[in-house]
C-alpha cells in the first residue's frame, strides 16, 4: 500500500468514526457538566462532575425514583419479550428451514407484513382494550405488543441462519448410532446456537428501543420503560431543565448496548444482513 | 406478494395436479402437520398482535367515540374518515411525513452506499473497527439519539450555534426548533444518523453478491471506476437496493420518537404518527384516532404496493427465500 493510500484510509476511518460516535460523545460530555454550566454552550464541560449521575442513581437523587424502576421495567420486559419471540421463532424457523409443508411462504410473508406494520396503528385499539381488561400499565401489557416487533425479525433472521445448516449431519450421526434426539442435540444444536443467540441480541435491541408502546400503554413507574421515562424526567425545580439527569440516564442505558455491539459486531452484522428486516 | 404456484389452467394440468395430490404419501402429510405444529404458534401470535388490533381499529373508526364521554358512543359510518381527510391538519402532517421520508431515504441511500463501499474495500484490520463504529448508531435507543441531537442544537445548552456561527444564516441566537425549516433539518439529520447503518449493512451484503470476475473483466476492458459502478456494480445489486429503500421508506414513514422529543410537533413538524398518538391517547378520541390508524395502515400498504409494482421486486425472493 502506498503512503498516499494509507493517509487516505486514515482520513476515511477518522471521518467514519466521527460520524458514528459524535452524538454519543456529545451526550456523554453533557452528562458530566455541572447543572450551572449546562447553558454555557461549550462541547466539553468546564468542570467534570458526577452530579448528574448522583441524581439518577444516588440514594438522594431527585430523578432516582423515575429512573431505577424504569430501568428494571425495561430490562425485564425486553428480556421476556425477547425470550418468547426467540422460542416461538426457533420452532417456526426450524420448520421453515427443515420441513416441506404448504404455507411456509404464507408464514414468512406474514412476518414481513407484521414487521412493516405501523406501530401507531396497533396502539389505539390496544390502549382501549388494555384499559378495559386491566393490562394497561402492566408488564404483560407491553410484552404482548412487543412481540409484534421482535417476532417477525426473529423468524426471518433464524430462518436464514437455519437454512445454512447442513442438516445431513444429523442423519450421518444417526447412521453412526446416535438416537434421533442425540443426533439433533450433538450435531444440530451447536450449529444453531450462534444464530439463536444473535437473533436474541437483535430482538433485544429492538425491544429496548421501543418508545411508542412505552409512552402509550403505561402511565406510572409500574411498567414504564426507560425511553418513555426519559421523556417524563423533570428537573430538581420547575425552573430547572432536566438536561443533566436525562443525559446521565441516556449514557447509562447506552453503555450496555455499546458493550454488546463491541463484543458481538460480527454476529450482529451477519444476523442483520441475512435476516435483513428492521423492526 | 406474488406466489409461484398458480392454478393449472388446462384439463390435463388439473388431472396432473390431482394425481400428484393422491401420490402424496402419509409421510408428506405428517411432515406438513409437524411443520404447522412448530410454526403455528408463531403464526397465531403474529396475527393476534397485529391483525386483531387493526380489525378492532377499523370497527372503532366507525363510531363517534370519546373516552371522556363514553356513553355518547354512536355509530357514524365513515364520517370519521371524512373529518380526518377534510382536515388540513391531516394533510399538513401527511406532507411533513412524506417530506421527511423522501429526504432521509435519498440521503441515506447515498451515504449508506458510501459507507458500504468503505467497509467493503477496507483492509481486514480496519474493517472490524469500521463495522463496530457503524453499529453504534444502530444499537442506540432512538430517544437517546434524539436527546443528543436536541441538546447539541438547543439554543440554551447547544454548542452548534457557537461552532458554526461563521456559516451564513447561523448566529448565536438561532433557535433551531422555532421554525419549520431548521427544526425539520435537525429531525432529519438525527433520523439519518440513527438509521443509515441499517441501509449500509444491507448494501454491504448486496456488494458482496456482485461477482468480482465481472468487475475485473470490466477493468481489463478499460472501464473507469465510475463506469464499472454504473454498469456492473449497481445493476447487480438492484434487489438489495430495492429492499433497503422500501424498508427504510416504510420505517421513515412511521417516524415518531425524535419528533416527539425534539419539537413535540411544534413549528409545523407534526408527523402522522404523532397526530394519531395525540388524537387517541392525548385527546382520548378513540373513533377519530382509530380512523387515523387505519388510514396510516392503508398508506403503508399503498407504499408497498407501489414499490412492488414499480420495481417488480419479489420481496421474499430478494431476501433469499426461493
Amino acid at each position: 500500500m502506498t503512503t498516499r493510500m494509507k493517509v487516505g484510509w486514515a482520513v476515511i476511518t477518522v471521518l467514519v468514526l466521527v460520524y458514528a460516535l459524535f452524538p454519543v460523545l456529545s451526550i456523554l460530555a453533557t452528562s458530566f457538566k455541572l447543572p450551572s454550566e449546562l447553558n454555557l454552550g461549550t462541547f466539553l464541560p468546564a468542570h467534570w462532575t458526577w452530579t448528574n449521575y448522583e441524581q439518577i442513581l444516588g440514594p438522594e437523587g431527585s430523578a432516582r425514583d423515575l429512573f431505577l424502576p424504569s430501568l428494571r421495567n425495561s430490562i425485564g420486559i425486553s428480556l421476556i419479550a425477547t425470550a418468547i419471540a426467540v422460542v416461538l421463532a426457533t420452532l417456526a424457523a426450524y420448520a421453515i428451514a427443515r420441513l416441506d409443508f404448504p404455507g411456509k411462504r404464507l408464514i414468512l410473508t406474514t412476518a414481513l407484513g407484521v414487521s412493516i406494520f405501523p406501530v401507531i396503528s396497533i396502539v389505539t385499539p390496544l390502549f382501549n382494550l388494555w384499559r378495559n381488561i386491566g393490562l394497561y400499565d402492566t408488564w404483560a401489557g407491553l410484552i404482548i405488543p412487543y412481540l409484534s416487533l421482535t417476532l417477525p425479525i426473529s423468524i426471518w433472521t433464524l430462518a436464514a441462519f437455519f437454512r445454512q445448516i447442513p442438516w445431513e449431519l444429523e442423519q450421518a450421526a444417526q447412521v453412526d448410532g446416535a438416537t434421533t434426539w442425540q443426533a439433533f442435540r450433538k450435531a444440530i444444536v451447536p450449529l444453531a446456537a450462534p444464530g439463536v443467540f444473535t437473533t436474541a441480541l437483535i430482538a433485544f435491541f429492538i425491544a429496548w428501543n421501543d418508545f411508542v408502546y412505552g409512552i402509550s400503554l403505561t402511565s406510572t413507574s409500574r411498567a414504564r420503560p426507560v425511553p418513555a421515562a426519559l421523556a417524563f424526567f423533570t428537573g430538581a425545580s420547575q425552573f430547572e431543565e432536566p438536561t443533566g439527569a436525562i443525559s446521565a440516564a441516556a449514557v447509562v442505558v447506552t453503555i450496555p448496548v455499546v458493550i454488546l455491539v463491541l463484543l458481538f459486531q460480527r454476529q450482529i452484522v451477519a444476523g442483520l444482513t441475512q435476516g435483513a428486516v428492521k423492526g | 406478494m406474488t406466489t409461484q404456484a398458480t392454478a393449472p389452467a388446462t384439463a390435463e394440468g388439473r388431472e396432473e395436479a390431482r394425481r400428484i395430490k393422491a401420490l402424496r404419501s402419509d409421510r408428506a402429510r405428517a411432515e406438513s402437520r409437524l411443520g404447522w405444529m412448530l410454526a403455528g404458534p408463531a403464526f397465531v401470535v403474529m396475527l393476534a398482535v397485529t391483525l386483531y388490533p387493526i380489525l378492532q381499529a377499523t370497527y372503532d373508526s366507525l363510531f363517534r367515540y370519546r373516552l371522556t364521554a363514553p356513553d355518547d358512543r354512536e355509530f357514524v359510518g365513515l364520517a370519521n374518515y371524512g373529518v380526518v381527510l377534510s382536515d388540513p391538519v391531516w394533510w399538513q402532517a401527511f406532507g411533513v411525513t412524506a417530506l421527511i421520508t423522501v429526504i432521509t431515504v435519498a440521503v441515506e441511500l447515498v451515504l449508506g452506499f458510501a459507507l458500504a463501499l468503505v467497509m467493503h474495500r477496507a483492509i481486514k484490520r480496519l474493517r472490524g473497527l469500521l463495522r463496530t463504529a457503524i453499529l453504534v448508531p444502530y444499537g442506540i435507543i432512538t430517544v437517546v439519539s434524539a436527546f443528543a441531537w436536541f441538546y447539541a442544537f438547543d439554543i440554551n445548552s447547544g454548542y452548534v450555534n457557537q461552532w458554526f456561527a461563521w456559516v451564513p444564516g447561523i448566529d448565536e441566537n438561532l433557535n433551531w426548533f422555532a421554525e419549520f425549516g431548521t427544526a425539520v433539518f435537525v429531525i432529519i439529520a438525527s433520523e439519518i444518523w440513527k438509521t443509515t447503518p441499517f441501509i449500509s449493512l444491507l448494501l454491504l451484503a448486496g456488494l458482496a453478491q456482485v461477482p468480482t470476475e465481472l468487475d475485473e473483466a470490466a477493468e481489463v476492458d478499460g472501464a473507469t471506476w465510475w463506469q464499472r459502478l454504473q454498469r456492473v456494480t449497481l445493476p447487480n445489486m438492484k434487489a438489495a437496493i430495492m429492499v433497503a429503500v422500501l424498508f427504510r421508506a416504510l420505517d421513515a414513514f412511521r417516524i415518531f420518537d425524535n419528533v416527539f422529543i425534539m419539537t413535540n410537533g411544534s413549528a409545523g413538524t407534526t408527523v402522522l404518527s404523532l397526530l394519531a398518538y395525540r388524537t387517541s391517547i392525548g385527546r382520548l378520541e378513540i373513533g377519530l384516532g382509530s380512523a387515523i390508524s387505519v388510514l396510516l395502515f392503508v398508506a403503508v400498504i399503498g407504499i408497498c404496493w407501489i414499490a412492488i409494482k414499480l420495481f417488480k421486486v419479489d420481496l421474499a425472493g430478494a431476501r433469499g427465500e426461493r
